[in-house]
């Protein structure tokens, strides 16, 4: 029974971890999908999570700290836009300068705003996202077996971390029954066709974009004010990445996504609970879980595991013939 | 017919790109209510205005140069290698594997040693995603972004598991003997009334990366090696072409690129520390993509924004002291450096080309 307990609270904190990863890599999904390389996931995550963070301290609302966090990240996005659609410049040298854009700007407003070092305010009341319980969680947690899962595993969430798993069929649905999502992945695959057609584009790529800026957004914001209650420096923690890797893991699908942002929620939920694990005798060390989402992701790209294919037009910015 | 002169696309693009990166610094400055003019007169006085400073500066360049040169080797084959910082880290473990199991005579055979040591380790870490994207076509930058994550976690273990000096609670190796430690600019250019470089890092690694440079020149201009990864990176399908193998050159020019960013740590390692910390390498590994940007991938080019990029990082040290304006200002600026002179390289670039246009047109 103790056994079932800690499994439980694993699941939970599994759920809690892989919500940031699953709305990143989400938002990645869209972007690749429509051509654009975003490797700045991760400056876009922080920057969120920075503004939604110092916005809900100064207000007290949760609620205006997200539309924050979202609009700040989508200001980052309009750049990558700005840089790698209008100028057709270099998608990764964009990604890697609006990661590091979002790592310095946010320690320097912070610093001249709450004067803390980098952080910002605790948050508490309605400054945070405060878990949703499910109605007769208290009542049938004494049930066996099925009273833990509803009421520890499934009930007590944030609202986001409900919203973020909704995204996925969702988004599902969008990319391949809707008529915007065969021309979203259409302009990833083979752009002049889509121009060919009379479609926009560069419309496409901005508007993938953007809803790249807002689920990015919301991921910072759920970090921030859900997961942690304030802004602390660096806070994302290579989470941008992981969410990148989860990306290639799921090789661009976004059932899979969720899939696979659960497994590396899991293996971040297990190293922050038991550090080192002893399997009788074998010790492996906390450093490998760590390292285990990179280099299950290697070994995918590498292909020896079913081969990780890219939008075909990724990375290439469309140029119209005249 | 080229659409600008040579000296507009070397000097002119990446100076006005540097300009607009210096201008939006000083907004930032001025947002946070501090006066822009006061801040560069800091950093100024701070990271050039005594030995002290220079030797700081010197010793900040000295990581940059061999990053950015790490940056620019791949960039010739027209790969983006990200994970400087990973071979960096690698590079270190070689310095530290080679200077503590050893019992060195003298620090020049030490140095030599380590020298060697770093760059197979750098190398061999940038080695796996050199062959993955020659032989399996997984994009090198996922790769080795991937690989920085995972050399981080294997310092971690290695420092906190294997290489910490028993009894002790930080996670670092044991300090390296007496014997391998490397001359600093003070031991060397000191006279017995005048002292120079008091306690500054900066040491005999410099003149390692001034040669570093020089060696790299010559290989891309002046081998056939250099030639084929020049003209791998111009056009694969012409390098096909001509006979050239794009394995080949991919792996190769990864081996030299992860080579160099491991050669980083006789400075921050061997020369600095004295000993293997988590995080020695700063992020480094990162500048050099700034550094070979802004140096238009050319050795002395690569040299000279080192140097710049060393002066912003003892400055805004120097700043974050006096001031209220934190270090991370020195993060913005490079990221603005990286935005201007990479990604919205042809924002510059357009208007002056059309400009060029006219006044030909005009004088024809």
């Amino acid at each position: 029974m103790e056994f079932f307990l800690t499994l439980i609270q694993v699941l939970d904190s599994t759920i809690r971890l892989a919500t940031p990863l699953l709305l990143a890599c989400l938002a990645g999904l869209y972007s690749e999908r429509a051509g654009i390389f975003d490797i700045g996931l991760e400056g876009k995550m922080l920057m969120a999570a920075f503004f939604s963070a110092a916005v809900a301290a100064v207000t007290g609302s949760v609620w205006l700290g997200l539309l924050a966090g979202i609009a700040s990240s989508l200001v980052l996005s309009a750049l990558h836009g700005f840089a790698s659609i209008t100028f057709r410049g270099n998608q990764l040298i964009s990604g890697v300068a609006i990661n590091f854009l979002a790592s310095g700007m946010t320690v320097l407003i912070a610093q001249s705003w709450f004067q803390q070092g980098g952080r910002t305010p605790s948050l508490f009341g309605g400054g945070r996202f405060e878990p949703i319980n499910f109605p007769l969680a208290e009542t049938i947690d004494g049930v066996p077996l099925v009273g833990p899962v509803y009421s520890e595993l499934l009930s007590g969430h944030s609202i986001l971390v409900y919203a973020a798993f909704l995204m996925v069929p969702l988004t599902w649905w969008v990319l391949y029954r809707t008529r915007f999502g065969l021309r979203l992945r259409a302009v990833g695959e083979n752009p002049a066709a889509v121009d060919t057609a009379g479609v926009s584009v560069v419309g496409l790529r901005y508007a993938a974009v953007a809803i790249c800026g807002v689920l990015c957004g919301v991921a910072g914001a759920y970090l921030a004010t859900a997961l942690q209650a304030g802004f602390v420096k660096e806070m994302t923690a290579g989470r941008g990445f992981i969410a990148l890797a989860a990306l290639i893991f799921a090789k661009w699908r976004p059932w899979h996504a969720m899939w696979a942002c659960l497994l590396f929620g899991l293996l971040q939920a297990i190293a922050l609970r038991f550090q080192n694990i002893d399997l009788g005798g074998l010790i492996i060390p906390v450093q490998v879980m760590d390292a285990l989402p990179y280099i299950l992701t290697v070994v995918i790209l590498a292909g020896f595991v079913g081969k990780a294919v890219p939008p075909r037009a990724g990375g290439e910015p469309y140029v119209k013939e005249r | 017919m080229e659409k600008m002169p040579k000296w507009a696309d070397v000097v002119l693009i990446p100076v006005i790109s540097l300009l607009l990166a210096t201008i939006l610094s000083a907004i930032v400055i001025l947002a946070i209510g501090e006066d822009p003019i006061e801040a560069v007169s800091l950093m100024v006085t701070g990271a050039l205005g005594s030995t002290y400073g220079w030797g700081y500066t010197l010793y900040y360049a000295t990581n940059f140069i061999f990053t950015g040169l790490a940056v620019a080797v791949a960039f010739h084959a027209r790969l983006f290698n990200i994970g400087g910082e990973g071979q960096a880290m690698l590079g270190g473990l070689g310095v530290a594997i080679v200077c503590l199991s050893v019992q060195w005579p003298h620090w020049s055979i030490a140095l030599l040693a380590a020298c060697a040591a770093s760059m197979i380790f750098g190398a061999a870490w940038a080695a796996i995603p050199a062959y993955l994207q020659a032989k399996r076509g997984s994009h090198i930058v996922i790769t080795t972004i991937m690989f920085n994550f995972i050399a981080a976690a294997l310092l971690n273990y290695m420092l906190v598991n294997v290489m910490r000096p028993q009894g002790s609670q930080d996670p670092a190796t044991a300090r390296f003997p007496e014997a391998v430690h490397l001359p600093t600019f003070q031991s060397m250019f000191s006279t017995a009334e005048n002292v120079m470089f008091r306690g500054a890092p900066a040491n005999i690694s410099f003149f390692v990366a001034l040669i570093a440079c020089v060696v790299v020149w010559a290989l891309i201009w002046r081998t056939r090696l250099g030639y084929e990864i020049r003209a791998y990176g111009h056009s694969e399908t012409g390098a096909v072409y001509a006979g050239i193998s794009p394995v080949k050159i991919t792996v190769v020019a990864m081996l030299i690129s992860g080579a160099l960013a491991g050669l980083m740590a006789i400075n921050n390692v061997m020369g600095e520390a004295e000993r293997l910390v988590l995080n020695s390498t700063e992020g480094a590994g990162f500048i050099g993509i700034a550094v070979a940007l802004m140096g238009r991938s050319h050795p002395f080019g690569v040299f000279l924004a080192a140097i710049l990029f060393g002066f912003l990082y003892q400055g805004g040290a120097e700043l974050a002291l006096w001031t209220s304006i934190p270090r991370e200002l020195i993060v913005v600026i490079q990221a603005l450096v990286i935005l201007f002179t990479g990604a919205l390289d042809n924002m510059v670039r357009m208007p002056l080309e059309k400009l060029f246009l006219s006044f030909r047109k005009g004088s024809a």
